[in-house]
């Protein structure tokens, strides 16, 4: 459920690179809990509940992501799972979004500005973390082994992400 | 740069995180009773040892947790400590 109002903080960006791109509006729901009915995903690692995609942020912290206008679903199953568990489910669709670098050029490109070691013995599909890219915090995932990572990056670092991408990946096109 | 163990995400690179000083720095038990010059000394004043020294780092753009750790001040080599 996307409405006219919702404008993606990368409206209007043209990505020069073809493997460059945005995938605006994800639902993104930040989960707080201390133990979960459900298996949540340990450090460094992307897991499922209920279709949709859990990121391991901290040792009490997932992000659950889902499609766009998905949010309102995901809060209410989180909150169904909880019952009288104390713990924390907010809706930050709103904080970040998702850029996609994928292709053989990826690792390379996002290598030039990430401290983490990409190499695929290291991170690989599956993973996630929370890093620097360019000195813009944002959580890393490698979606698959072409390899595609998604970026997910605030809004107001995302227009200077994208010039820095299209900067990085000029040597690649 | 240095590789920093973060407790939760394991090993990362420096630039991660950020320094808060000495570790185990206990508050007055009773805050009230101390002079201007014990509470400087409280504020102020750290020991600044050559070799391993305990403290306080944040993994600022990973988890936002606080750690302890003890890093020998003259090679730069970190201990595994809580």
């Amino acid at each position: 459920m996307t409405d006219d109002l919702m404008r993606s903080p990368l409206a209007g960006v043209t990505f020069t690179a073809p493997f460059v791109r945005e995938l605006p509006f994800l639902a993104m729901v930040n989960l707080r809990v201390g133990t979960f009915p459900h298996p949540l995903p340990g450090p460094n690692r992307v897991g499922t509940l209920d279709g949709r995609d859990v990121l391991w942020l901290g040792p009490d912290e997932w992000l659950v992501v889902g499609p766009p206008g998905d949010a309102p679903a995901i809060e209410t199953l989180l909150h169904q799972a909880l019952g009288d568990t104390h713990g924390s489910v907010v809706d930050v669709s709103a904080n970040r979004t998702t850029l996609a670098v994928s292709g053989p050029h990826a690792r390379d490109t996002l290598a030039k500005g990430c401290p983490l070691d990409l190499h695929p013995s290291v991170f690989g599909p599956g993973h996630c973390a929370q890093t620097l890219l360019a000195r813009a915090q944002v959580v890393l995932r490698q979606v698959d082994a072409d390899p595609t990572y998604h970026v997910l990056v605030r809004g107001s670092f995302a227009p200077y992400l994208a010039e820095w991408l299209a900067d990085a990946t000029r040597e690649f096109w | 740069m240095l590789l920093i163990r973060c407790p939760w995400c394991g090993p990362r690179n420096e630039v991660e995180f950020s320094y808060g000083g000495a570790a185990d720095v206990v508050y007055p038990p009773d805050p009230d009773a101390l002079s201007d010059a014990e509470w400087g000394e409280y504020v102020f004043v750290r020991d600044n040892p050559r070799g391993p020294f305990a403290e306080r780092w944040v993994h600022t753009a990973g988890c936002r947790r606080w750690f302890r750790a003890v890093r020998n001040t003259v090679t730069h080599e970190f201990r595994e400590e809580s």
